[in-house]
């Protein structure tokens, strides 16, 4: 019997165990209030998510690394909040005469939050770090305008010099850029954050500072309530010394890690989350009831699409373009709209979203307008569906299967020939976008984009040049080429949307991807604040909420 | 008995590997690329591709990677994740809160179940009993996302009762508890019904008539001799359902908002960060085996007839 006897010991142990952690909970009760318990006064919460690397400017091209950012970091322009315009932020003017050479002159009185003043080294030094290839950061490639890029990146091996030839400090307020050629949306995009400063003390450690990052924006980290809590929360207070004019409205704001869209939005509800920056797709079709006038809606700079593989020997022929032309004209973008988006999105008439400089209703033509005739007659005269089927993929781990679905009987019945168009699913993401950047694709596939700066550079030439980066489809016109390259490099803005436009027409002819609609950004408030508004990036405008 | 467990203990090893390998070798049949696919919908800087990739060993053969994990984690390094902080920090964070709540679902399971199995087990035929068959029904075909929203929004949205969400990083026992009994109510429905059965079936044993005919107190009859030996198939069961609370717990935790192992390892694989899959795999493969091992230890307390050399 002894062995019996010891298992009897382990067991009773194990039972002791349980009930002495159980005991514990009790304390643990007192400890916290629940999800929305323990805010300081004035302050309010919004749903984010775990910023995926370390918060650095340059690190961060998803919304859990962007919302710290935005809060406690400024640069030379901000967007305006309602148009997505750039305004000057630290630029007290930056003056080109060619879009090449660049003249910045910063506002003084500018503090990073522990006092030391921002100059224009604060902003070349963090550029050049930035775009260091030693330091992996995600969106270094935003500096490749920037002369001398090529020797702190390479695309092979390591870096040569720590510095970019094109950037100069001259004295305290005043920095020159030169970049590699002409940009004349270099100002526009200057207000993405990439491009704010970073104090000396950064450098010291950027691992240890990019934990407890130290900015110059409206808000800095408040470390006596948690600071960064990983996968938990980042909060942060009013930066009593900030001097731009976008001012906090409030105290501070904590940044809520929630698991689910579904449990932020039962939070919010409950008034334990003040701000939700997406509603979940389960409560899409009820957030207008359920939540009355503290429901948000704001369009957005962002675009869907459907995209072709013009490298593919099918669709790349000549004469297809007809094909994609009628493709375009047989999906019926209002009805699929209202019926599974239930909301004020946009039937898409243009590659620009609706604000952006050269956006206009018309430019597409009947490209956009759904024509069944037309339709059946431009496919039967391009010769039909290459390989008699078209597929559009998407990834099944996304919200777009419904859509898609609704895309393909849209064209189906358009033309008349049932199952000529199929979904087709990909389990997730990576592998879809995989096959994509790979040029694998034999059929159509769903494509986003959501701007950057609100330049039509960043929706065109980023995607639609030949050899760009986010050239996915392979389309080279040299059309295109040609009048995108001008309008990037044109004098002025005017002369460059004009440029746009012209390029424009020549996608309509093309068709490289077919424009769908507008996203808007759909979210809530909660009953304990006020003044929440979105901006056309989809992003909560943090200072201008105010907490009742 | 001694040298039984630690018989059993060296073959948790070959397991062990077993186990990673094949974890390790699925997650990298899943294909794409975990790298590129951080850019969106939008063009990858191939530099930072390049470096990405020869740091986290992607470019070589599946054996080789294999080969860098393992022999970190033989010297305790549980890997980094892409983002470059500790694999072993997410373990740590998320293992106690899974742990916390499969311990509350379990403990609802134990009590409630092997309870409510036992009443209706003495009772057959009659209304208790009836009583529990139907109310174990309707809980195991109820889908637990419709049981676990539907809870979340009366008990506690509206009426208060229990916490509607945890709160990510530090979920709390009083969070946990509603969460825990909905993630506990599956396998109460099959803990009762498993005891049920059991208990009737003894009932008619030999050794309860005897026990009965001694003159034994029907309350020593019941708990030191039928329930005890009733329980072997309920422990059994138990044991395995242990490690399943706390990895398949993903529904349940994204409703309440629980930060624990199931959305972890879930995340991990939509990623496919193998270091963060693999290395939380391997702790419960662990939590498993253990468990297993407790088990079959607990046969010999259950049945005196059994005897493990």
């Amino acid at each position: 019997m002894r062995g019996t006897t010891r298992v009897k010991w382990v067991v009773g142990m194990a039972v002791l165990g349980l009930a002495a952690t159980a005991c514990g909970s009790s304390d643990d009760d007192k400890g916290s209030k629940g999800s929305g318990g323990g805010l300081p006064a004035g302050y309010y919460s919004a749903s984010s998510t775990e910023p995926q690397n370390l918060i650095q400017p340059a690190n961060s091209n998803e919304t859990g690394g962007f919302y710290p950012l935005q809060l406690m970091f400024r640069g030379l322009y901000t967007y305006d909040s309602k148009t997505g315009q750039p305004v000057p932020a630290m630029a007290q003017s930056v003056e080109s005469p060619d879009s090449t050479n660049y003249t910045v002159k910063l506002k003084p009185g500018w503090t990073f939050h522990n006092g030391e003043p921002v100059t224009a080294k604060s902003y070349v030094d963090a550029w050049n770090w930035g775009a260091n290839s030693e330091n992996k950061q995600i969106n270094s490639s935003w500096f490749a305008k920037i002369e001398g890029y090529d020797a702190v990146h390479p695309e092979n091996g390591a870096p040569t010099t720590k510095e970019m030839s094109g950037l100069k400090v001259v004295d305290d307020n005043t920095f020159t850029i030169k970049l590699t050629q002409a940009v004349s949306s270099f100002k526009a995009s200057l207000g993405y954050v990439v491009y704010a400063p970073l104090p000396q003390e950064f450098f010291k450690d950027p691992k240890k500072y990019g934990e407890a990052p130290i900015g110059n924006g409206p808000f800095q980290l408040d470390t006596a309530n948690g600071g960064w809590n990983h996968k938990k929360s980042i909060t942060v207070k009013k930066y009593d010394k900030y001097v731009g004019d976008d001012k906090p409205k409030s105290n501070g704001v904590r940044l809520d890690m929630y698991t689910t869209y579904d449990a932020a939005y039962t939070a919010l509800r409950d008034n334990k989350l003040d701000v939700i920056d997406q509603i979940p797709t389960a409560a899409v079709g009820s957030f207008k009831k359920d939540l009355g006038d503290r429901a948000i809606e704001a369009p957005q700079f962002s675009i869907q699409k459907i995209g072709f593989p013009l490298y593919d020997a099918g669709w790349g022929a000549p004469g297809k373009e007809k094909v994609r032309q009628g493709l375009s004209m047989a999906i019926d973008r209002a009805s699929i709209v209202k019926a599974i988006y239930k909301g004020a999105e946009q039937p898409a008439t243009d590659w620009l979203a609706p604000n952006i400089p050269g956006y206009s209703k018309d430019i597409t033509g009947e490209l956009t307008k759904y024509d069944p005739a037309k339709a059946r007659e431009l496919v039967t005269a391009g010769g039909g569906i290459p390989g008699g089927k078209l597929t559009i993929a998407t990834n099944a781990d996304g919200p777009h299967k419904e859509w898609v679905t609704a895309v393909c009987n849209s064209i189906n019945e358009a033309l008349k020939q049932p199952g000529a168009c199929e979904p087709k699913l990909y389990p997730e993401f990576s592998v879809a976008r995989k096959d994509i950047t790979d040029k694998k694709m034999t059929g159509a596939y769903r494509t986003g984009w959501r701007a950057d700066y609100p330049f039509p550079d960043n929706f065109l030439a980023d995607v639609y040049l030949t050899g760009a980066a986010s050239n996915d489809s392979g389309y080279s016109s040299p059309v295109f080429d040609d009048l995108a390259k001008r309008a990037m490099a044109a004098p002025d803005q005017t002369e460059g949307v004009k440029l746009w436009q012209q390029a424009e027409q020549q996608m309509a002819k093309d068709v490289p991807s077919i424009p769908l609609w507008y996203y808007v950004t759909k979210a809530g408030s909660s009953t304990k604040v006020s003044n929440v508004q979105f901006d056309p990036y989809g992003n909560p405008v943090f200072t201008e909420v105010t907490v009742k | 008995m001694g040298r039984y467990v630690v018989r059993r203990l060296l073959q948790m090893i070959p397991v062990f590997i077993g186990t990673t390998f094949l974890i390790y070798y699925m997650v990298y049949q899943l294909g794409g690329d975990p790298i590129s696919a951080m850019f969106g919908d939008k063009g990858a800087d191939p530099v930072f591709v390049r470096q990405m990739r020869e740091e986290f060993h992607l470019n070589d053969p599946l054996i080789v990677q294999y080969w860098y994990y393992i022999t970190d984690l033989l010297h305790g390094d549980f890997g980094t994740s892409f983002n470059g902080r500790p694999v072993a920090d997410e373990l740590k964070r998320a293992f106690p809160v899974s742990i916390r709540l499969a311990m509350i679902a379990f403990a609802i399971e134990v009590v409630v179940g092997v309870g409510l199995g036992l009443l209706s087990g003495l009772r057959r035929g009659k209304f208790v009993d009836t009583l529990v068959l139907a109310g174990t029904l309707v809980v195991i075909s109820i889908p637990v996302f419709v049981l676990g929203t539907v809870a979340q929004f009366w008990l506690g949205s509206e009426w208060g009762i229990f916490e509607a969400t945890a709160t990510v990083g530090d979920a709390t026992w009083s969070q946990l508890l509603l969460p825990g009994i909905v993630l506990g109510s599956l396998s109460l429905a099959f803990v009762a019904r498993l005891t049920r059965t059991s208990v009737a079936e003894n009932m008619r044993a030999d050794y309860v008539r005897t026990a009965t005919a001694k003159g034994l107190p029907r309350r020593r009859v019941v708990t030191r001799h039928l329930l005890r030996n009733s329980l072997i198939p309920v422990v059994t069961f138990l044991g395995a359902d242990l490690g399943a609370l706390m990895a398949g717990a993903i529904v349940t935790e994204g409703i309440f908002n629980v930060d624990g192992v199931g959305r972890l390892i879930y995340l991990a694989v939509t990623k496919h960060e193998s270091s963060t899959v693999v290395g939380a795999v391997a702790a419960l493969v662990m939590i498993y085996l253990v468990m297993n091992l407790i088990v079959d230890l607990l046969y010999a307390v259950l049945d005196p007839r059994i005897r493990y050399a």
